[in-house]
């Protein structure tokens, strides 16, 4: 700031020719000169900055990858017997070691992981989109609709689920289908009274109005509009819904009423394992391990993406 | 030019069920015209039913009873198709810029959307094209068609609202508190670009606001209404030199006037008591718990509309 502590002498007076007219047109006075940023692209970017959410999100790509190519890695296969192999413990020739019928175990945990993975983000997808639909017919339309639909949804949630899905394998087969169909019937509950709420409140803004005003029909500012702005809590939603489907597949499993053998997932390795679990417990500790590390990583991903997506909710 | 008005109300109500039996008259028995290329502003405190007059008219809300005649068609008897066609005739401007603009669609897409639900563009270029004039046509920079709304200033987004409105090339346009969720210096802006377009496209206003010297400013003739029904039209100078309605010269005693001095001894008419709830209005005329100079008739009648000179109506038993 020294310009303003010059001595007397350098003051000289200002006249009006010391002066240019600056050339701002008032369509250039509203440039932006920040470069573009869509929402999506924004949430990404602060998701990026959370480490805890990264390092859910890296753990799970590495759990899926696996899924995919870990069976091939090994040249065991997950249903081949070998009976003087059994229960053996971690080596340099079965990495998981072996189950009571001599099966290799690294094969198995990620064959267990394709089977966990496809049931939950196969009954996450069917929440999702029934949950969506069902939610956003109730929410947008409102009045004596929403009253009847509610209730109806009230009533499916008040059977327990458990119940439903043991009579369900029950009475068809156990199978991977039968697992998906039960874990359907009440899961997608939840999905609809959160954007049932949604639509509550979105339906009223200013730019619903606006597109009604314009002549949209109700579809399109439904999917136009409404949708598009639930968008954080509906994801949100889904990634807690996903290790919910796959806890549930596991505690079927687990109870025997899952994919039978030789076919695995983690909940019927778990189960295999139990009775002995004091003298192999490697058997236990791999399924049980990927489970619990699924399980943190979805949540603290979940977690991460719903500060992401709403940086306002954070406290 | 015919002297047939562009658009007529005639008894419009608009109540809510709000359930237990109890039922909000938000619009109560309003009847005004507004004439082709006049402005008609419509003045009132919160929550006296202007926007919800305003939607009504629009038919973005169901009336519970009267009429909207725009031309020779009743508004409220259109069907779904015919209303699809008459909502190029008439368009709004919300309140506020923050939340009138869907923040997941770039501005292109937001105003490209008339286009399409219209199909007023036969191809993608012929839509950025459109989008683009009408930017420009507001101030704005065509260049910035690919942005998000959180990108644009409230200024900025207010006139990208306008741009939409004007997509369909209406003739009418409901502004509702166009400029009160807007900076001053803002406000101006906005209201002259109203202006402009008005003088160049030949638009019709209804304007709505609780601004009074804005109001002043844009008008015609201003209408003032009190909890949901209208007290006094008239010619926007008449009304703001001889109100007649006690309310309104509540109203105009309020206004600021940016003088110090005659501000100190400017007389101001301070209402007493509160706003009562619209949900039991009191019987006679609604304005009586409020006014000064209430009498007894008042609480026994409501008042009626009624001309006291040419183009100048007011309900008050006192006029």
């Amino acid at each position: 700031m020294t310009m303003f502590h010059s001595s007397p002498a350098d003051k000289r007076e200002l006249a009006l020719d010391d002066f240019r007219r600056a050339d701002v047109s008032e369509h250039a006075a509203e440039a932006i000169e920040q470069e573009g940023v869509s929402a999506w692209r924004d949430i990404w970017l602060r998701l990026r900055n959370n480490p805890v959410a990264m390092t859910g999100l890296v753990f799970l790509l590495l759990i899926i990858i696996m899924a995919i190519i870990g069976p091939m890695l090994t040249p065991y296969d997950y249903y081949s017997n070998n009976l003087q192999m059994t229960n053996l413990p971690p080596s340099t020739e079965h990495w998981f070691g072996t189950d009571d019928l001599g099966r290799d175990m690294f094969a198995r945990t990620w064959m267990g992981a394709r089977i966990s993975l496809t049931v939950g983000f196969s009954a996450a997808a069917i929440n999702l989109v029934t949950g969506v639909i069902y939610g956003g017919i109730m929410g947008y339309i409102g009045g004596r609709l929403d009253e009847v639909m509610n209730k109806i949804s009230e009533i499916i949630y008040s059977i327990p689920d458990l119940l439903v899905a043991i009579l369900l394998v029950v009475v068809f087969e156990p199978s991977l289908g039968t697992i998906i169909l039960a874990l359907c019937v009440t899961g997608w509950i939840n999905m609809s009274w959160i954007v049932r709420g949604q639509m509550m409140q979105l339906k009223n803004q200013e730019y619903a109005l606006a597109s009604r005003s314009l002549g949209s029909p109700p579809m399109r500012i439904l999917f136009r509009h409404l949708l598009p702005n639930a968008m954080g809590p509906i994801i949100v939603t889904l990634t807690l819904a996903v290790p919910s489907a796959i806890f549930s597949e596991a505690v079927l499993s687990f109870l025997g009423l899952g994919v039978q053998s030789p076919a695995a997932s983690w909940g019927t390795m778990i189960n295999d394992a139990l009775k002995t679990m004091i003298i192999y417990p490697w058997r236990l500790a791999f399924p049980a391990l990927f489970i619990s590390l699924m399980m943190l990583c979805f949540n603290l991903f979940g977690d991460g993406l719903r500060d992401a997506l709403d940086p306002k909710m954070k406290k | 030019m015919s002297t047939e008005p562009l658009l007529r109300i005639n008894q419009l109500c608009k109540h809510f069920y709000m359930g237990r039996g109890q039922t909000l008259k938000a619009v109560n028995n309003i009847s005004f015209s507004v004439d082709r290329g006049e402005t008609l502003g419509m003045v009132g405190e919160s929550g006296c039913g202007k926007s919800t007059a305003g939607r009504t008219i629009l038919r973005l809300y169901e009336p519970t009873a009267g009429e909207a005649w725009y031309g020779g068609t009743n508004i409220y008897r259109l069907k779904p198709g015919q209303l699809k066609a008459f909502r190029r005739e008439m368009q709004m401007i919300f309140q506020d810029p923050c939340a009138s603009l869907n923040p997941r669609m770039t501005i292109m897409d937001i105003i490209g959307e008339a286009l399409d639900i219209h199909r007023l563009a036969d191809n993608r270029s012929a839509r950025r094209k459109r989008v683009e004039e009408l930017l420009y046509l507001v101030g704005l920079n065509p260049e910035h068609s690919t942005r998000y709304p959180h990108e644009f200033s409230g200024g900025q987004r207010q006139r990208i609202g306008i741009a939409r409105a004007l997509a369909v090339d209406p003739k009418f346009i409901i502004c509702d508190e166009p400029i009160s969720a807007l900076d001053v210096s803002i406000q101006a802006q906005v209201v002259n670009l109203l202006k402009d377009l008005q003088k160049r496209l030949g638009l019709t206003y209804l304007f709505i606001a609780h601004d009074l010297s804005m109001v002043k400013h844009i008008s015609d003739r201003v209408t003032v209404m009190y909890l949901g029904q209208i007290v006094e039209i008239a010619d926007s100078g008449e009304l703001y030199s001889e109100p007649l309605h006690p309310y309104t010269r509540a109203l105009m005693s309020a206004i600021p006037v940016p003088d110090p001095d005659i501000e100190a001894d400017k007389e101001r008419i301070v209402l007493s008591g509160e706003l009562p709830g619209p949900l039991n209005p009191s019987s006679g005329c609604s304005f009586r718990t409020r006014c000064p100079y209430a009498t007894s008739v008042c609480a026994e009648r409501e008042p009626e509309f009624q001309e006291t000179k040419p183009g100048h109506h007011v309900a008050c038993h006192l006029v």
